[in-house]
C-alpha cells in the first residue's frame, strides 16, 4: 500500500474487532434460537395433544344393579325380534330410581336418567342377547356415563370445583355420591376403539375410520407402488433424452409440487362427475391419494435405481442379458429396499392427507364400520376434522385421543422407514 | 485414515498406502531428526515442536522451523507428507477441520498464533492464504478484491477503496487485463488469472505473510510461469511459504527448501544446496525420483 | 357371471395360456436337442400366449366396466319420452327408476317409470351376460391364436419385452395424464362458471357471497363473486407463515450446516423433521383450539380487538409447518457452496458469520430463493390449517387480528355436502381451483427451474 502500512492496517483492523465479535455472537445466537423455535414448537405440540387427549383412553362408567324384568322390557322370550322391541331404558331407568329413592318429580327424574349414556340400552341388550338366561334376573352392570358426567369428573382432577358445564347442582351430588361408593370409576375405554363415529361422544370411536383408512391405504398401495416403479424404471432404464421425457420429467416434479387440494376437484370431477363412482368410498379416495403419491413414489425409485452402480448392469449386460433381463434380474432387486422405503413415506404422506378427501365426500357422517372398499366410508384425518368441528367439550379429548393414535401409527411408519434404509443400505 | 473427516483427507493423503509401499526400504529412525538449517536469524514465523493430530492420526511429527522476513520457504515431499496440513497450521485454516488438534508453539513476530487468547480474525489478516484450486467468489472482480479491506474496515471511503483494489491488482501483476471489466465476475476469468485475483484479493488486506498452497497445480505451463515471476516480485514485501508438487517450481521461486516425509521434517537447506548436495539420503531418493 | 368371478376365470386362462406355451416350448427344445435351439427361453413363449389371452380381454372388461353405466343409463332414459329439462330434474329421475330396479318402492311409481325400470334391469342384465361372454371369447381365441402361432424360431422373448416397455411408457405417462386430468376437470367447469359470472368480476370483484337462494324470486338470488377478499385473505396468510417460516428455516440451516457439531445435527434435524410429518389437520386443529384462542387473550390483555379465529393464528401455525420445507431446502443449497469458497474467506480474516452473510448466501441465493418459492406454492395451497382456524368471513382487512378467508377454505365449504354441478356456486370452486393451479403451477415452475440452474453451476 503506497499511503497505508501495515502497522495503521492493523490498528484499524484492532479498532472493529469487538463489534465483529459482537455481531457474530448475534448471529450464532439467532441460529441457536431458530433451532430451539422448532424443538420448542414439536414440543409444545407434541404436549398440548397428549395433554388434552390422554383423559380419552379412560371413560367415567356407572355401575348399576340392573333387573332384566320381562314385564318392564314387554317380552316375554329372548329372540331377534323381541330384542329389538324389548324396553332397556325402562330397566336402566327403573335402577337409577331404585339407586336413589328419594328423587320425584319429573324433571328431576330426568335429570337421574340422563347420568348414563343414551346407548346404555344398547349394552344391555349385547348382554342379554350374549345370555338368554337372564331374562328374569339381576346383575350389576358397569354403563358408560353420559359424556357432561365424564368431562366434570375428569376434570375434578384439576380443580376442585371441576367444570360443571350442564351439570347442576343436585347431579354433581349424586355424581359425587356413587363416586364415593365406588359405583363411579373410570375405566379403560374399550368403546374408542371398537366403535364407529357417533353424535354422543361417550360412544364415538375410531374403528370405522381406522379400517377406512387402511381400506384407502390399500387402494393407494396397490396402485402407486406398481405404477410408481414402472414409470422409475422406464424413466432411469430405457427413456431417451428427448423432449417428450422432459415434459414428463417437468410434469412429475411439478405434481410433487401442486396443492393436494387439487387433486380432490380431480376426484370429484373426473372420478365421481364423469367415472360415476360411488362417493365417499375408499376405491375414490384411493384413486386420487395414488395420483398425489405417485410423483414421490417416482421420485425415490428413480434414485434408488440411480445409486445402483452401472458396473452390475454392463455385467450382466456382458452375460448377453437383454435390457429387461438386466432390470429385472440385477437392478430392480438391489433397488427395491430404497423403493420400499420410498413407499412407506409416501404412504406416511397419504395417511395424513385430508383436503381432497373432503372434496369426495369422505366427509360424511358414517357409523358403520365399511366392509370393502366400495362401501362409504371416512378416514382417521377426516374423522379429526369432523370431530374438531364438533361442540362438544368431551369431543376435543377425544379428537386429541385420534391425533395421537394417527401420530403414533405415522412414527411407527417413519421409523420403520429410517430401520429399513439403515439395515439393508448397501455400500457399494 | 478412514476414522479422517473428509476435508482433512486431502490435506494429509493416504499416509498408510505409503507406509505399506515397497519404496519404503530405509528405516524410520533415520528421519527422526531434521538435518541442515531450520532456523533462521530474522525469523518472521517461529515453529517449535509441532504436533497435528486428526482424531487419532498423527499427521505431523514434531517439526520445527523458521521462516525468515521477506523469504520464500518451499516444501516439498511426496503426497501426504502433511505439508499442506503443516502450512495450513499457520494461519490456522486447520482450526476448520473437526477433530484436529494442534500442539506445539507458533509465533508470529513473537506473537503466539494458537491459545486461548488469539483472536484468529486479525491473525488471518497478517497470514494471507492462497488455495490449490482458484477460488474467486461469485461477485465481481472488483468485490473480490475489496471484500478484505471491506470486512476489516481498512477503507471507509469508496476512494480508498479503489486505490487499493487497484494497487492489489497492479502487484498481482492483474491490472492491465482487467481494468475494464471491474464489475464482471471473477468467476469468469481463466484459471491463471483467477489464481492472480486470489493473490491480489490476498493481498489487498496488507498481509505480513503470504501462505500459497499448491498455487500452480490446477494451471497450465504459461500461467504456471506468471506465477512463479510474481512470487518473486511479492518477496521484496511478504514473507512467502509455500507448499509445492514440483520441484522445478521450488528450485525456481524459493531460497530455502523444506522437505517433509511422512510428517516427519526431514531436511530444510538452501535450495540450492537441497537440490545439488542433499545432506539426506531421503531427501536425495526423493529428488532423484526413486519415489514420490 | 359376477365381475369378481369373470376376473377368476380370465386369470385361470391366462394361466393356462401360459403353460400351454412353456410345455409347447420345452418339448419342442427337447426334439430339437437342447434349449439352446429356442430362439427365446420357454417361460418367454408362455408370456407370450399369456400376454395375447389376457391383456385384450381384461382391457375390454376394464372400458366396459367404466362405460357400461353411462351407456345404459343414455339408453333409458333415451327411451323415456317426456323427461324433466334440467339436469338435475334428470338425475333425479334416473335415481328413482335405479331405486325402482334396485326393488326400493317409494310410493305408487307411475306406470312410465315401472317400464324404465324393467328397461334398466333387462339392460343391465344383457349388459353383464354380453361382457362375460365376449371378455372369454377374446381370451380363448386370442390366446389360441397366439399359440398356433408357436414354432421354435418364433421370437417370443423381443414381442413380449416390447409389450412391457409399452406398459413402462403408460405407466411413466401417468403424470402427463393426472395433469392433463387436472387442467381438464377445473377448466372445463370454469369455463362454464364464467358463462354466468364474467371474468372481470371474478377478478376485481370486491364483494365474495356465494350462498344462492333457493327461488329465482328471493332477494340476494344472483350470489356475489368477487374474489378479490379471497386473495387478499390468502395472501394474508401465506405472508404471515413465510415470515415465520423464512427467517426461522433458513437460520436454523445456516446453523445446522455451518455452526452445529456432528451431535447437535443429529438430533436437531430430525426433531425438525417431525414437523414436516405432522399431518395438516393436527396442525388445524392445534390452531384452532390452542393458539386462537391463546392469541385473542393476549391481544385483549393489551387492548385489542381479536377475532376467535384470526389470520395471525392460521399464519402463525402454517409458518411452523413450512419451517422444516425450508430448512431442509436451504441446507441443499448451502451444502452444495464449495468448502473452497468458505476458505477463501476465512483466509482473509473473516468471521464466521460474516463468511456466511457474504459469501455462502449470496452463493447460494438462487437456490434459496427457489426454496422459497415452493414454500410460498406450498403456503397458498395449503388447506386444512386456514379452513379449520381462519374462518368463512370474506372480509377485506389488513388486520391480522381480523378473520378471513382464503381461496382454499371457499372451494371446501362450497363443495362439501350435498350440491349441484350446474350452479354457480359450486362451478365458482373449479374457477377457485383453476386460479390455484395456475398460481402454484407458475411458482413451481420458476422455483424448480431455478434450483435446477443453480445446481448446475456448481455440479
Amino acid at each position: 500500500m503506497t499511503n497505508l502500512t501495515q502497522t495503521q492496517v492493523r490498528e484499524r483492523i484492532e479498532k472493529r474487532l469487538a463489534s465483529r465479535h459482537r455481531k457474530e455472537k448475534m448471529f450464532r445466537g439467532m441460529g441457536i434460537a431458530s433451532i430451539a423455535f422448532g424443538v420448542l414448537a414439536v414440543v409444545i405440540l407434541f404436549s398440548d395433544i397428549i395433554s388434552k387427549g390422554s383423559g380419552a383412553f379412560v371413560q367415567t362408567a356407572i355401575e348399576l344393579e340392573v333387573h332384566y324384568d320381562a314385564q318392564v322390557l314387554g317380552i316375554d322370550k329372548v329372540d331377534d325380534e323381541s330384542l329389538a322391541w324389548a324396553n332397556f331404558s325402562g330397566v336402566i331407568r327403573e335402577a337409577l330410581r331404585e339407586r336413589f329413592p328419594s328423587v320425584t318429580g319429573r324433571s328431576d327424574k330426568r335429570e337421574l336418567y340422563s347420568l348414563v349414556s343414551s346407548g346404555a340400552p344398547f349394552t344391555l341388550r349385547d348382554r342379554l342377547a350374549a345370555n338368554p338366561q337372564l331374562l328374569g334376573k339381576s346383575e350389576k352392570v358397569w354403563f358408560a356415563a353420559d359424556d357432561d358426567v365424564d368431562t366434570f369428573v375428569k376434570s375434578l382432577k384439576d380443580s376442585k370445583e371441576g367444570f360443571r358445564g350442564r351439570t347442576s347442582e343436585q347431579k354433581a351430588g349424586w355424581i359425587e355420591q356413587l363416586l364415593d361408593s365406588g359405583e363411579l370409576k373410570k375405566r379403560f375405554n374399550t368403546t374408542f376403539f371398537t366403535n364407529g363415529d357417533s353424535r354422543e361422544p361417550e360412544q364415538a370411536g375410531i374403528r370405522a375410520a381406522l379400517m377406512g383408512s387402511l381400506f384407502t391405504l390399500l387402494v393407494t398401495l396397490a396402485l402407486s407402488f406398481p405404477i410408481g416403479v414402472a414409470a422409475a424404471i422406464y424413466l432411469e432404464e430405457y427413456a431417451p433424452k428427448n423432449r417428450w421425457t422432459d415434459l414428463i420429467e417437468v410434469n412429475i416434479n411439478n405434481l410433487a409440487a401442486v396443492p393436494s387440494i387439487v387433486f380432490g376437484l380431480l376426484g370429484l370431477a373426473i372420478f365421481i362427475n364423469f367415472f360415476e363412482l360411488p362417493r365417499s368410498a375408499p376405491l375414490v379416495g384411493g384413486l386420487v391419494l395414488t395420483l398425489m403419491t405417485l410423483p414421490t413414489i417416482i421420485i425415490s425409485s428413480r434414485v434408488a435405481l440411480k445409486a445402483v452402480p452401472p458396473s452390475i448392469r454392463e455385467a450382466a449386460m456382458g452375460m448377453g442379458a437383454s435390457r429387461m433381463q438386466v432390470v429385472f434380474h440385477h437392478v430392480l432387486p438391489l433397488a427395491m429396499p430404497g423403493m420400499l422405503t420410498g413407499a412407506i413415506i409416501g404412504m406416511a404422506q397419504a395417511l395424513g392427507e385430508t383436503a381432497p378427501l373432503l372434496m369426495i365426500g369422505m366427509v360424511a357422517f358414517i357409523v358403520d364400520v365399511p366392509g370393502g372398499v366400495t362401501d362409504p366410508a371416512t378416514v382417521l384425518p377426516v374423522q379429526i376434522f369432523l370431530w374438531a368441528d364438533s361442540p362438544e367439550r368431551a369431543f376435543v379429548e377425544r379428537t386429541s385421543a385420534a391425533i395421537m393414535v394417527l401420530l403414533s401409527v405415522l412414527i411407527l411408519m417413519n421409523a420403520s422407514a429410517v430401520m429399513l434404509r439403515k439395515k439393508l443400505e448397501r455400500r457399494w | 485414515m478412514s476414522t479422517m473427516t473428509l476435508d482433512a483427507a486431502g490435506h494429509a493423503e493416504a499416509v498408510q498406502s505409503e507406509l505399506t509401499g515397497e519404496k519404503m526400504a530405509i528405516s524410520q529412525a533415520a528421519v527422526r531428526k531434521t538435518v541442515g538449517q531450520p532456523f533462521s536469524d530474522t525469523a518472521k514465523l517461529r515453529m517449535r515442536n509441532v504436533n497435528v493430530f486428526y482424531g487419532e492420526t498423527q499427521a505431523i511429527h514434531n517439526v520445527s522451523l523458521d521462516i525468515g522476513r521477506n523469504e520464500v520457504v518451499a516444501m516439498i515431499g511426496p503426497s501426504g507428507c502433511g505439508k499442506s496440513t503443516f502450512l495450513r497450521c499457520l494461519n490456522r485454516m486447520n482450526d476448520t477441520i473437526e477433530g484436529c488438534r494442534v500442539d506445539g508453539e507458533l509465533s508470529l513476530d513473537g506473537d503466539p498464533i494458537y491459545g486461548p487468547k488469539v483472536d484468529v480474525v486479525p491473525l488471518r489478516a497478517r497470514v494471507g492464504m492462497v488455495f490449490q484450486k482458484p477460488n474467486p467468489f461469485p461477485k465481481s472482480i472488483y468485490e473480490n478484491v475489496a471484500y478484505g479491506p471491506k470486512i476489516h474496515g481498512i477503507a471507509s471511503r469508496r476512494a480508498d477503496l479503489d486505490e487499493i483494489v487497484e494497487n492489489s491488482l497492479r502487484r498481482a501483476g492483474l491490472w492491465d487485463e482487467v481494468k475494464d471489466r471491474l464489475d464482471k465476475p471473477g468467476t469468469g476469468l481463466s484459471g491463471g488469472q483467477q489464481q492472480r485475483l486470489c493473490i491480489a484479493r490476498a493481498i489487498a488486506v496488507s498481509p505480513e505473510v503470504i501462505l500459497m498452497d499448491e498455487p500452480c497445480s490446477a494451471l497450465d505451463p504459461i500461467a504456471t510461469a506468471r506465477i512463479e515471476e510474481l512470487i518473486d516480485e511479492l518477496r521484496e514485501n511478504y514473507t512467502i511459504a509455500i507448499v509445492t508438487h514440483s520441484m522445478q517450481q521450488a528450485a525456481r521461486v524459493s531460497q530455502r527448501t523444506a522437505y517433509f516425509h511422512l510428517g516427519h521434517l526431514v531436511e530444510v537447506n538452501d535450495t540450492e544446496t537441497v537440490f545439488t548436495n542433499p545432506e539426506h539420503e531421503l531427501t536425495e531418493a526423493y529428488i532423484t525420483g526413486r519415489f514420490g | 357371471m359376477q365381475t369378481p368371478t369373470l376376473f377368476a376365470l380370465l386369470l385361470l386362462l391366462i394361466l393356462v395360456a401360459y403353460g400351454t406355451g412353456f410345455s409347447r416350448a420345452l418339448s419342442a427344445a427337447r426334439s430339437r436337442g437342447g434349449l439352446r435351439n429356442l430362439s427365446s427361453l420357454p417361460s418367454y413363449h408362455g408370456l407370450f400366449a399369456a400376454l395375447w389371452c389376457g391383456l385384450p380381454a381384461l382391457l375390454l372388461l376394464g372400458a366396459w366396466l367404466v362405460f357400461d353405466d353411462a351407456i345404459i343409463r343414455s339408453m333409458v332414459m333415451h327411451s323415456i319420452a317426456d323427461k324433466p329439462d334440467t339436469i338435475a330434474g334428470q338425475n333425479l329421475l334416473f335415481a328413482q327408476i335405479q331405486n325402482l330396479a334396485a326393488g326400493h318402492l317409494v310410493g305408487e311409481p307411475s306406470p312410465q317409470l315401472q317400464s324404465a325400470a324393467e328397461h334398466l334391469s333387462q339392460l343391465r342384465s344383457n349388459s353383464n351376460t354380453l361382457q362375460a361372454f365376449l371378455s372369454v371369447v377374446l381370451a380363448v381365441g386370442l390366446g389360441a391364436f397366439a399359440l398356433l402361432r408357436f414354432s421354435p424360431e418364433l421370437r417370443a422373448r423381443e414381442k413380449v419385452e416390447k409389450v412391457l416397455r409399452a406398459i413402462l411408457i403408460t405407466c411413466a405417462c401417468a403424470a402427463i395424464f393426472t395433469t392433463v386430468g387436472i387442467l381438464f376437470s377445473v377448466l372445463f367447469e370454469s369455463l362454464r362458471f364464467f358463462q354466468s359470472v364474467p371474468v372481470t368480476e371474478f377478478l376485481f370483484g370486491l364483494h365474495w357471497s356465494p350462498q344462492m337462494a333457493l327461488r329465482a324470486d328471493q332477494v340476494g338470488s344472483s350470489g356475489a363473486f368477487g374474489a378479490v377478499p379471497l386473495f387478499t385473505g390468502t395472501l394474508m396468510v401465506s405472508a404471515i407463515a413465510m415470515f415465520v417460516a423464512v427467517p426461522v428455516g433458513l437460520m436454523a440451516a445456516i446453523y445446522l450446516a455451518e455452526y452445529a457439531s456432528k451431535s447437535v445435527r443429529n438430533v436437531a434435524k430430525p426433531v425438525l423433521e417431525i414437523l414436516a410429518g405432522v399431518p395438516t389437520v393436527v396442525y388445524g386443529f392445534f390452531a384452532a383450539l390452542t393458539v386462537a384462542p391463546f392469541i385473542r387473550d393476549l391481544a385483549t390483555s393489551i387492548g385489542l380487538q381479536a377475532s376467535s379465529e384470526s389470520a395471525l393464528a392460521a399464519g402463525l401455525v402454517m409458518g411452523i409447518m413450512i419451517i422444516p420445507f425450508v430448512s431442509s431446502l436451504s441446507d441443499d443449497v448451502i451444502n452444495a457452496v464449495p468448502q473452497s469458497l468458505r476458505d477463501g474467506a476465512l483466509g482473509l480474516g473473516s468471521t464466521q458469520s460474516e463468511t456466511v452473510r457474504k459469501v455462502v448466501i449470496p452463493a447460494a441465493l438462487p437456490g434459496i430463493v427457489g426454496g422459497v418459492l415452493l414454500a410460498v406454492s406450498r403456503a397458498i395451497g395449503e388447506t386444512m390449517i386456514v379452513v379449520m382456524a381462519a374462518g368463512l368471513a370474506a372480509n377485506l382487512t389488513a388486520n391480522p387480528l381480523e378473520s378471513v378467508t382464503t381461496v382454499t377454505v371457499q372451494i371446501v365449504t362450497l363443495l362439501v355436502g350435498d350440491q349441484e354441478f350446474d350452479s354457480p356456486k359450486t362451478l365458482a370452486a373449479f374457477a377457485l381451483g383453476l386460479m390455484l393451479f395456475i398460481s402454484t403451477l407458475v411458482l413451481n415452475f420458476i422455483a424448480l427451474h431455478v434450483v435446477k440452474k443453480y445446481r448446475e453451476q456448481y455440479d
